[in-house]
């Protein structure tokens, strides 16, 4: 018998490893939360309220549940225990009770034998509603009603702030926040809602297990946290709710909260009979929360040579209903309003607010993104006041290890700022094309819009950064657990199992090259994802899952294979790996109260190069360059895929995407009028990885997913401010403000 | 009602309600999953099929109009155990993130390349325009179709 199995040819740490899931994938074979069938499935569908904001006077399910095929009609009084639930704050009801305070909002549900015969259904529950003034302006929010009684957020060790609708009130003061500059620059900023418009729409299928529990099968971002929610809302015991990941067609933040987990176990419970529910494209874009809109005032003081003296800012976000993860979305825009430079001075206030707009919550970039767009416009406006080369003004000013940041949290471990910087402004930029040329390469494209007169060129810059894991205090440990035996070849087998979410990142390849790398053998299998057999990975979410992941995997691996070689016999054993202990900020003046409120540091750069018609208000963005951060690459193929795909959804929200709303009902809720960058839109991205070991990190791999999305918003209105000569000063950027109208 | 249609070049017959797609036949009724249900209104492409060779969307075709038809999706592709070359390409070289795009797109693929099967830059770009993909920016499926072509 061999214990280090045969010589390991492919698939280590730092290799290029085809997906585990590709052959599955390009086949078809995959099974998405969508796909799943079983033997006497009923369909699930969800009746929203077409309101922003209304009392509930009655609800008649009569005529629905009389109708053919239709099993169950169920409202509030059919949920068994609790009424609310919640990823931080149980202020969302399950079914809406007495009051609906968004646009599409869940009221009651139902399960018929047909889809169809669920939708019909669905529109006969009679819901008398007497409409109410909704609250939909984020600056006059604090001063309207309350839309919630009483605070969900108090308590939580906020700061004290006792106006209607304050979600959350942060304050960081840092250093004298009323030092002076010799010059000084301001700028007011606002984002638009974006939409994660993942591809797979929320699904799932739920199975009654015949003992009163359940099993729930569903494309989520945290398994764990999932069944957390469900089972005391279905009044069972955690064990009794079984929650396993199927196929996640995207998730970039839109999978946190939940969806159809708890209405799918509740009509499954109640039929006895398994319920498959899957939203249609208009039902998903009020079936996740978004990225929050925002209105950013920001000064930046500087002295003539070009250092930051101080920088000051507000910050408003528009929480929409209900808590989602706001809170911790209000506090990284502040901890990364300044960006990533020597600030030795801020004051920042930041505070997200309650609406009767759509919820928003977790989006790939997490708070970052408002914040860099804000910060980055003020760099360039800075540097053109200082006549500072904005990239030489970035590079003076870039933040590194040893520096303390507006949080007091000084940086002990890897942030290569200078360095991002300096190889995203050495990359390459091409040539401009002449004109005549193929409509497909000018602004407006195949439309044949422009010939090119009055197309303008201009290259534009950003930086950003923002932190990985979670924060303030929270400890997001993630589990592994290993099964070691010989094998038939009389090799060395292993089997591991970690409730990681595959959402498309690639955190299956992670795990499968950190055992294989630990344990020198390619005979290593996953387990299926599931609460059953393991505690929680955490979330795939904060760029955490590869460093997490990695270490739980790693700890676990290392353990076991200690154990099997001190035995010679099979190993199963489980292990949680920690990070690095963070601290919550001091409410008064936002300052960390021990050594770190965040655990790491990613950051990024980007040069842009675009064209403007600016007779038309038309754009394309020519070519981008990205420098990213990334520790190690674990494996490469991969983190270009997260560098590429993350440039593409900041590009959307800088050129196009943004749910709009009138009085709180959303009124682009179909890829048809909300649109994503298409292969038309997306110009080339040349991508450098940047390998500066992060020491805590296991291998020193950091996490890549969000760097790209937060600075290519930044990165792309750069360049077409420059191409432009326009101000631009909203995302996205619309063809009117291009052309000055 | 009862339609009788070829798939992936065998005959298939199934009861279908007069409102239903052919994606909603072939992925509830007839155990192909594959095309997938991303918009249901003919934006994303994630549901591409060919129908007697054209490039569809199949939300935007009637079961009741495939009757009599022939059908051909991504599970379809493969034959005799091997991948389709765009398939082996787009597993290769990393066009596949969530995955929920890449039936349409692989569909799309095959059948651009069938049309031309040597692409410029621009015509790739052209003919998968309608083919939404949220996590790979595109980037990669470019490199696998080139692969495709190439090989």
């Amino acid at each position: 018998m061999s214990t280090t199995a045969r010589k390991l040819e492919l698939g280590r740490v730092g290799e290029v490893v085809k997906r585990a899931d590709a052959i599955p994938k390009v086949t078809g074979k995959f099974a998405y939360s969508s796909d799943l069938i079983a033997a006497g499935m009923l369909w699930g569908h969800t009746v929203r309220s077409p309101h922003a904001h209304a009392r509930i006077v009655e609800i008649d399910i009569s005529e629905a549940l009389a109708m053919a095929g239709v099993h169950a009609v169920l409202t509030h009084a059919d949920v068994p225990g609790a009424k609310t639930y919640g990823l931080e704050f149980a202020d969302q009801p399950v079914l809406a009770i007495d009051r609906v305070r968004y646009f599409g909002e869940p009221v009651a549900l139902v399960a018929a034998e047909h889809p169809e015969q669920a939708r019909r259904a669905a529109e006969r529950v009679r819901v008398e509603y007497e409409p109410l003034e909704p609250v939909v302006d984020m600056e006059r929010a604090t001063e309207q009603p309350p839309i919630h009684d009483g605070n969900p957020t108090a308590g939580h060790g906020f700061r004290d702030d006792s106006r209607p609708n304050v979600l959350r009130t942060m304050v960081i003061r840092h250093g004298d926040p009323d030092a002076a500059g010799e010059v000084s620059v301001e700028g007011v900023y606002e984002v638009g809602i974006q939409d994660q418009a993942f591809l797979g729409p929320e699904s799932g299928l739920a199975v009654p297990d015949g003992e009163g529990g359940v099993d729930v099968y569903v494309a989520t971002q945290w398994l764990h946290v999932d069944r957390d929610q469900v089972a005391p809302c279905l009044g069972l015991e955690k064990e009794q709710v079984r929650i396993h990941l199927a196929g996640v067609g995207g998730a970039f933040g839109g999978r946190e909260d939940l969806s159809m987990q708890i209405h799918g176990a509740l009509l499954a419970l109640h039929t006895e009979r398994p319920v498959k529910i899957v939203y249609t494209r208009e039902e998903s874009f009020v079936g996740h929360v978004h990225r929050h809109p925002a209105k950013i005032w920001m000064e930046h003081r500087a002295n003539r040579d070009g250092r930051l003296v101080n920088v000051r800012a507000k910050i408003l976000l528009d929480g929409g209903a209900y808590a989602s993860s706001s809170a911790a979305v209000c506090s990284n825009a502040a901890a990364f309003a300044c960006g990533p430079y020597k600030v030795a001075n801020a004051l920042i206030e930041s505070t997200c607010v309650y609406s009767n707009n759509p919820p928003c919550g977790a989006m790939r970039g997490f708070g970052a993104v408002q914040g860099c767009f804000a910060h980055e416009a003020q760099m360039d406006n800075l540097a053109a006041a200082l006549e500072i080369d904005p990239v030489e003004l970035r590079l003076l000013n870039a933040l590194e290890p040893g520096d303390t940041l507006p949080t007091g949290q000084r940086v002990t471990g890897s942030l290569p700022v200078a360095e991002v910087i300096r190889r995203a402004a050495a990359l390459p930029v091409p040539e401009a094309e002449e004109l005549p040329r193929d409509p497909i390469r000018l602004p407006g494209g195949a439309g044949n819009t422009t010939r090119g007169k009055g197309v303008q060129r201009g290259a534009g810059f950003a930086v950003g950064f923002k932190n990985i894991c979670y924060s303030e205090g929270f400890d997001d440990a993630c589990s592994a657990r290993v099964h070691l035996w010989v094998g038939a070849d009389e090799q060395l087998a292993a089997e591991v199992h970690c409730a990681v979410a595959e959402v498309g990142q690639g955190v299956t390849n992670v795990i499968l090259q950190v055992a294989r790398t630990e344990l020198e053998t390619e005979n290593v299998v996953l387990a299926a994802g599931s609460t059953d057999g393991v505690d929680s990975a955490g979330s795939a979410s904060a760029s955490r899952l590869t460093w997490m992941a990695a270490g739980a995997v790693r700890l676990a691996c290392q353990e076991a294979l200690e154990e099997f070689r001190a035995t010679g016999g099979e190993v199963d054993l489980e292990r949680t790996y920690h990070h690095s202990r963070t601290f919550p900020l001091d409410p008064e003046n936002g300052q960390v109260t021990g050594d770190r409120v965040h655990v790491a540091y990613i950051c990024a750069a980007m040069r842009v190069v675009a064209e403007v018609d600016v007779d038309l208000g038309l754009s394309r963005v020519v070519w981008i360059g990205a420098a990213q951060d990334i520790g190690k690459a674990i494996n490469p193929q991969a983190v270009y895929g997260q560098i590429e795909g993350g440039t593409a959804q900041g590009l959307g929200l800088a050129l196009m995407e943004e749910i709009q709303t009138r009085d709180g009902l959303i009124t682009n809720a179909s890829f048809t009028d909300y649109l994503i960058p298409t292969t038309l839109d997306m110009p080339p991205v040349d991508a450098e990885l940047i390998e500066d070991p992060e020491p805590d990190a296991p291998y020193g791999a950091k996490g890549v997913g969000e760097p790209p999305t937060v600075v290519s918003t930044a990165a792309v209105v750069s360049a077409l401010r420059a191409a432009s000569g326009r101000e631009l000063s909203r995302v996205p950027v619309r063809p009117d403000d291009l052309a000055g109208l | 009602m009862r339609i009788g249609l070829t798939v992936n070049g065998e005959r298939k017959e199934t009861e279908v309600w007069e409102g239903e797609s052919l994606l909603f036949a072939l992925r509830e009724r007839l155990g192909l999953p594959g095309s997938k249900n991303a918009c249901e209104q003919g934006e994303c492409g994630s549901c591409s099929v060919l129908l007697d060779g054209t490039l569809v969307c199949a939300c935007l075709v009637l079961a009741a109009q495939a009757d009599g038809h022939e059908v051909v999706t991504v599970e379809g592709l493969a034959q005799d155990g091997q991948l389709h070359p765009v398939q082996e390409a787009f597993a290769e070289t990393g066009a596949v993130q969530c995955g929920f795009c890449t039936p349409g797109l692989i569909v799309a693929t095959a059948d651009l390349l069938e049309r031309n099967p040597a692409p410029n830059d621009d015509e790739i770009r052209e003919a998968l325009s309608g083919n939404l993909c949220r996590c790979t920016g595109y980037a990669k499926i470019f490199d696998a179709v080139r692969l495709a072509a190439e090989r």
